[in-house]
């Protein structure tokens, strides 16, 4: 167990040295996690299977193509640091496209056609709240009544899930005005496509939240030990609930930018995004104990899936093998997660 | 086989490491059969360490185990139980669904073919209790047992699998007198039958009643093994602590007409069956008695932690009853849970994480919008820390990483963030070494002198009773007496402890 902390500037004895290099990788281990690990086994491996992987134009869109993960992951995050998770993501997605394209395709037929901005906020508005009411009920199962968020959450994804098709009869909605998709799915703003700046507003944001605020550090606190957390006066119910909400949302701007990208309110938008951001979180360091999460990691995390999948598609795996990769990845990650944590905490 | 020179349980050099802490160093310990020996000495002075060593549960980093002068490994608590030796640990080991007889044959199931013999394990068990002359109904769950039945289970089961060596770990701490008596003679009657018992008490009063001889631990390394009969009470606290009695417990000014604080009245909950309490400034009120007597209970009612039955909570004159714990802290109480792991710290989050968390709600740290004022925050988490005494470099470590004694002073850390009126101790000092027990009475006695009111619930009676201004011994959910000043001794103290009803003893 024991392992030397400070690095050996100058000794040219090989085996000490190779004990300081392992002493520098727990070290970064047990600071941010498997995700350097992964990321660096990740670009050697596709690196050595194409050449176009590593290039520019590759890794740009890899980026602009994980916005949407990273925007979900960071809600999830928000969830997993309060010591839960939230597998109803996918539906929030979901519904936010059903519900925005809805009512903006109603809207810009009621309205004149110089108010066409206004329908596209109010779609936009009526997507978000879609999604909140799914993360107030999560928050209200969580919070309140103390289900596992296990099963909150999946009861929820379920009826979400209902939901999106009974309004929809499971067609996607089409006929949505061209200028939101114009604008948010392929608009640009100094020349940085808006998707990209809103993930990183949001990214921002949530750092801010998360280091910066009260509430960050009381959604710290709850995960890390609820009952510490209500002796330290904390309304331990009112930041569950906020986390859930916050996750919710944060999701259902992923599912706008995605119905602008598509053109269309899509039932099935976010499908497997709960696995997705579930596994970005937890190689980013995010503990499924909870108290513990970087944000700067998660969007690394979410980044990561991303490539991930970007590589196994240029190295020509099927979609069917990348399911089995992506499961077997969120295991380990979780067995490492595991270890990590008993090195923190020093269980013995 | 009596004629054998050897102990029946010798046990010497014996160290142990844990990362960053070195539980025990070099430990003599030498049990003859027929004998009653205690261990005695702090909580954290290794006291179950080394009976955990001995029954298998760690093993040792260095020295040696002999039974009957056979030198002996254990890999596992299974180990130990084939070599003879039977452990009842505090925290028992049944499950509560299950039958008396099932419990006693868990994991070691008499087997007819493929299948349980029934039948068997319950005569089985039968026979047992009457040999051992318990009279408890082997096919009840053991959920509805008393604690003392349960105990009685674990004793048995030790000696299903024919102790040699028993090992009680605190028995008595939640048993009345009356079942303390019985559990005295069945130890007696074991003893004379030439097992060997190794009992770790904190009741020096019982020693003289029960045992042979006692060792005393004190940071891991035995200090003397003394005969029971013709050693003090006070030889054997001086012994444990290292230092003299009044020493170690500062004295607190008392301001004797402090005005009342916080009022407690017709309290009923889970294991309290109504009482009146008086908190005023100035004083250091010390609640003492067993475990379950409901001295730490009707506190965590009041303090919204546990549902309140009835009764009515006043806080500087107006009525709480029923609030919530937060708007309690925010009123100006602030209480120390008696398990800092599991209520009091974000033992992954930093010392200074842990202090932060108690000063959000100032206005000068935390802005209205929420925004943290990092260097605010971290100057008056600096201050904190040198008040309570947590070294610099200790501050920005996780919490797991600190001795009991650094976390208990984070604990008390985050008393200091906000004005108090009333701070309300549960174990102020459970698990923590001396040094740090010194600091920490230290603090309460500022606290105590600087006009606040100090509530002190404690298992540990030297410490309640050198602390408190007043005293009140709680006994089966009431309280059995208030003493003060000179009214508190150990012989009053314990008199009311096992208070049948109200009013009696």
């Amino acid at each position: 167990m024991s392992m030397p902390t400070t690095t050996i500037a100058e000794d040219p004895a090989a085996p000490r040295r190779s004990n300081a290099v392992l002493a520098g990788l727990r070290a970064v281990f047990l600071r941010v996690g498997v995700l350097p690990f992964f990321l660096v086994a990740t670009l050697i491996a596709f690196s050595l299977v194409s050449k176009e992987f590593l290039a520019l134009q590759n890794l740009t869109n890899v980026a602009r193509q994980s916005v949407y993960l990273i925007l979900v992951s960071l809600g999830q995050m928000l969830a997993l640091v309060t010591g839960g998770f939230d597998l109803s993501v996918g539906t929030a997605i979901a519904l936010t496209s059903v519900v925005s394209a809805l009512a903006m395709v109603s809207l810009s037929h009621l309205l004149p056609p110089d108010m066409l901005w206004l329908a596209i906020v109010l779609g936009c508005c009526a997507g978000l709240a879609a999604a909140l009411v799914i993360g107030s009920v999560n928050g209200l199962g969580v919070a309140v009544f103390g289900v596992s968020p296990f099963i909150m959450t999946l009861g929820v994804q379920s009826v979400g899930a209902g939901i999106a098709l009974f309004l929809t009869g499971g067609v996607p909605v089409s006929g949505m005005p061209y200028e939101f998709g114009d604008m948010l799915g392929f608009g640009r703003v100094f020349d940085i496509p808006v998707p990209v700046l809103v993930a990183v507003v949001a990214a921002t944001t949530i750092w801010l939240v998360m280091n910066r605020t009260r509430l960050g550090k009381h959604i710290q606190a709850v995960g890390g030990n609820v009952k510490a957390a209500r002796l330290s006066g904390v309304n331990t119910t009112k930041v569950l609930f906020i986390a859930y909400a916050l996750c919710a949302l944060l999701a259902s701007v992923a599912g706008l930018l995605l119905t602008a990208r598509v053109g269309s309110g899509e039932t099935n938008l976010g499908g497997t995004i709960a696995l997705e951001s579930i596994a970005a979180c937890v190689i980013a360091g995010v503990s499924l104990h909870g108290g513990i999460g970087r944000v700067e990691n998660v969007v690394l995390g979410g980044f990561f899936i991303v490539l991930l999948q970007n590589g196994m598609n240029i190295a020509q795996i099927g979609s069917y093998m990348q399911m089995v990769l992506l499961g077997s990845l969120l295991v380990l990650a979780v067995i490492l997660d595991q270890v990590r944590y008993r090195l923190l905490v020093g269980e013995r | 086989m009596s004629s054998v020179a050897a102990p029946l349980v010798e046990m010497s050099g014996i160290s142990k490491e844990f990362p960053g802490v070195k539980a025990l160093s070099g430990v003599h310990l030498k049990v003859e059969r027929g004998e009653v020996h205690v261990l005695f000495g702090e909580n954290g002075a290794g006291k179950s360490t080394l009976i955990s060593i001995l029954s298998g549960v760690f093993r040792p980093t260095a020295g040696a185990i002999s039974i009957d002068g056979d030198e002996v490994s254990f890999h596992s608590v299974h180990d130990a139980a084939k070599a003879g030796i039977g452990t009842v640990f505090q925290e028992f080991s049944l499950v509560p669904t299950l039958p008396v007889f099932e419990n006693l044959y868990l994991g070691r199931e008499l087997m007819r073919g493929p299948l349980t013999d029934r039948r068997a394990m319950l005569a089985g068990a039968r026979k047992l209790f009457a040999e051992l002359d318990f009279d408890i109904d082997v096919v009840r769950p053991a959920s509805s047992l008393s604690r003392a039945q349960q105990q009685m289970v674990e004793i048995a089961k030790a000696f299903l699998s024919n102790a040699r060596v028993l090992i009680l770990d605190e028995p008595t701490a939640s048993l009345t007198e009356r079942e303390t008596e019985r559990l005295f003679g069945f130890i007696a009657k074991a003893a004379a039958s030439g097992v060997g018992i190794i009992y770790i008490s904190h009741r020096i009063q019982e020693f003289q009643k029960i045992a042979d001889r006692i060792s005393i631990l004190r940071d891991g390394r035995l200090i003397a093994t003394v005969p029971a009969r013709g050693t003090s009470e006070r030889e054997l606290i001086e012994l444990m602590t290292g230092r003299a009695v009044d020493q170690v417990y500062p004295k607190i000014a008392h301001r004797a007409d402090g005005p009342v604080v916080m009022t407690l009245r017709g309290i009923r909950t889970a294991g309290v069956h109504g009482a009146d309490i008086e908190v005023r400034a100035g004083e250091v009120l010390g609640c003492a008695g067993l475990v379950g007597s409901g001295k730490s209970r009707i506190w965590r009612a009041a303090m919204g932690l546990q549902p309140l039955q009835a009764g009515k909570v006043t806080l500087k004159g107006r009525d709480v009853t029923g609030a919530a714990t937060r708007a309690l802290l925010k009123d100006g109480v602030f209480f120390l849970p008696s398990d800092r792991k599991s209520e009091g710290l974000q033992m992954t989050a930093s010392a200074r994480g842990n202090i932060e968390l108690s000063l959000l709600d100032r206005a000068d740290v935390a802005g209205s919008l929420g925004f943290v004022r990092p260097r605010r925050s971290r100057a008056l988490t600096d201050a904190i820390g040198d008040k309570v005494g947590i070294a610099k470099g200790a501050m920005d470590r996780s919490v797991s990483k600190l001795s009991g004694g650094n976390q208990q002073k984070v604990l008390f850390g985050k008393g200091f963030g906000d004005d108090r009126d009333v701070y309300i101790f549960d174990e102020p000092t459970v698990g923590v070494d001396m040094g740090t027990r010194m600091a920490l009475y230290q603090l309460i006695k500022d606290i105590a002198e600087s006009g606040k009111a100090v509530v002190m619930i404690s298992s540990d009676l030297p410490e309640v009773m050198n602390l408190s201004h007043r005293l009140l011994v709680f006994a089966k959910g009431r309280i059995a007496a208030e003493l003060s000043g000179s009214a508190i001794t150990e012989e009053n103290v314990l008199k009311h402890f096992f208070a049948e009803t109200e009013g009696a003893a």
